[in-house]
């Protein structure tokens, strides 16, 4: 990152469930409680549920469209272009009964069809895919939430575009990366300048998590881990993290105090002040990495 | 016989209780259609039989001894993936979606489609049936692509073999990979667990479900970690029409099981936790016919 911009985290893990929303949310609130001038995006669209932690006020919001054609049949002489040009077979064609269609759930508004149509009979309408949202609750602090409309097949435009809302002023800003390794993940990874990848120590989390770590490098993205809930299952991720030379940033003990003050929905940190100190230690230790020193308080 | 066991939110115990109805089940085919993170081979160890290449999609190439650098592609493109950085056009590869709009408007044959092939669907046998995993390589995409795949597959060793019952353990979230993994099936069970985030995934679900004309099944993992949730997950279960399968405890030994590869019912068949995943199994059974 350059001087004095924003320094970007994000917190993600290759299987589900493993505390990923529970570490951006309370990392989000330790570094509010600094001071910094800090902005959450959830970008796990699908599921979004990072708001449900602090109920901010609403501040704007913003629809995301795609432009999906409409076939005047009237105009449209069966040639059958746009159907060939369609990777998505989104186009049902029927030339000999004369029918043809634009199913809309496949279209991914690529423009291929409208290109391919000689004969003006395709025309493109907006379809709204979902919304982003801003939020605030003090002064220095936003959030921001990209959420699909349900039946949406992909979340990236919406993600997209809730990183492109993050204010410039923003020192820190934390993404809720959504979970797998595909186009979402990726999508919100290669902007991000830090990975903080968050896994629970059993065979499933070790083996989403090599995973995830496989396609960050492919990305040249750097990266450190968190183990959650740590105590149960076994002890193959830290030989794993040693092997691979990925930093370990912090243990999260498994503890049913941790579990419980999450389901219902509070900052563990209000309560337990050693997990505030001790991801304010992960946050300096990434940004002695990738930031610079003004980020000290 | 085609269940799809699907969460919303990640982590509630989806896969685990899964690998335990397969057992359960006796003679199943079981899907892994969580593309992105095959877990359940870790714990079935299958003999694999056969192996198939999944083409996860194309992406555009350049060739620059061709290329007059007009930049005509990059104003077609709508997914943002070509650029102009110092005069020259640059495909961003994890942008591109391989729709093939540049390579067709090209003036000069400057672009072609490469095959993203790295990506793998195996199949074979299992202690419990037979067994389809598919295997997304880091980075790629079209995961619901793949997720059709694995099923077809399945159907098709269900056919083979003469088993009536397929299980497919889908992905998170509500997306393209869960849209495959749900439509035709013949029921959904949705695995939640007591926290404000899994409810808010688990309405999400139920909408999705709900979509496909489907009427979900819901089980509640872990009920014990919050009662005041549980309470309203089961509240709201009741209010909107959703069929109540029942409600496991939070134990470890569903941690203890996958450590030691092992679904639930053959590592502690005789744990609390064994009984009620047979109890709810038998119930959604009896009631599904």
């Amino acid at each position: 990152m350059t001087k004095g911009g924003t320094l970007k985290i994000a917190v993600a893990s290759g299987k589900g469930g493993t505390g990923k929303t529970f570490v951006s949310t309370n990392l989000f609130h330790t570094l509010e409680k600094k001071g910094y001038r800090v902005t959450i995006t959830d970008c796990d669209a699908e599921a979004p549920n990072v708001m449900g932690f602090f109920n901010p006020e609403k501040d704007w919001q913003e629809e995301v469209t795609h432009q999906v054609p409409v076939i005047d049949t009237e105009k449209c002489v069966f040639c059958g272009k746009c159907y060939e040009y369609c990777e998505y077979q989104a186009i049902f064609y029927l030339p000999e009964m004369k029918i043809i269609k634009v199913m809309e759930d496949l279209c991914q508004g690529c423009g291929a069809c409208t290109y391919a149509c000689e004969y003006g009979a395709i025309t493109e309408k907006a379809v709204s895919l979902g919304l982003v949202s801003g939020y605030k609750s003090a002064e220095k602090t936003r959030f921001i939430e990209a959420r699909t409309n349900i039946g949406v097949m992909s979340p990236v435009s919406l993600i997209k575009k809730a990183i492109s809302k993050i204010d410039p002023e923003t020192e820190i800003a934390i993404f809720d990366a959504p979970p797998g390794t595909s186009c979402p993940f990726i999508q919100t990874a290669v902007r991000a300048d830090f990975v903080l990848l968050v896994t629970e120590p059993t065979p499933f989390g070790l083996s989403d998590l090599r995973q995830s770590i496989e396609t960050l490098k492919q990305l040249k993205k750097p990266c450190g881990v968190i183990v959650n809930r740590a105590g149960l299952g076994d002890k193959e991720v830290y030989s794993y993290l040693s092997q691979e030379a990925i930093p370990l940033m912090l243990e999260i003990p498994f503890s049913r105090e941790i579990a419980a003050g999450y389901t219902s929905g509070q900052i563990v940190c209000k309560t337990m002040p050693a997990l505030e100190d001790q991801l304010y230690s992960v946050f300096l230790k990434i940004t002695q990495e990738y930031g610079n020193s003004n980020y000290q308080r | 016989m085609e269940t799809a066991i699907i969460s919303g939110k990640g982590g509630t115990g989806k896969s685990s209780i899964s690998a335990a109805f397969a057992i359960l089940s006796e003679n199943v085919v079981l899907a892994d259609c969580d593309v992105d993170a095959a877990n359940l081979h870790i714990l079935f160890n299958p003999k694999i039989e056969d192996e198939k290449v999944y083409v996860a999609g194309k992406t555009a190439v350049i060739d620059y001894d061709l290329c007059t650098d007009c930049g005509l592609c990059m104003n077609y493109c709508r997914f943002d993936a070509i650029h102009g950085i110092n005069g020259k056009i640059v495909i961003e590869e994890v942008s591109c979606d391989g729709c093939r709009l540049c390579e067709r408007v090209c003036p000069v044959e400057a672009i072609t489609m490469e095959e993203n092939n790295s990506s793998r669907m195996y199949s074979g046998s299992f202690r419990g049936g037979k067994m389809v995993f598919g295997r997304l390589a880091p980075g790629e995409e079209n995961s619901g692509k793949l997720v059709n795949m694995v099923r077809a597959k399945a159907k098709e060793m269900a056919k083979e073999n003469k088993i009536q019952q397929i299980i497919i353990d889908g992905p998170p979230g509500i997306g393209c990979a869960v849209i495959s993994a749900i439509s035709g099936v013949d029921r959904v069970i949705i695995v939640t667990e007591p926290s404000l985030s899994g409810m808010h995934d688990l309405k999400r679900a139920v909408e999705i479900a709900l979509k496909f004309n489907l009427n979900p099944w819901v089980i509640i993992n872990k009920y014990d970690l919050n009662i005041d949730v549980t309470d309203e997950i089961e509240k709201y279960c009741h209010h909107a029409g959703l069929r109540f399968a029942g409600k496991l405890r939070f134990d470890p030994v569903m941690v203890d099981a996958m450590v030691n590869c092992k679904s639930i019912p053959e590592w502690a068949p005789y744990s609390d936790l064994s009984k009620d995943l047979k109890a709810i199994w038998e119930a959604i059974e009896s009631k599904s016919s």
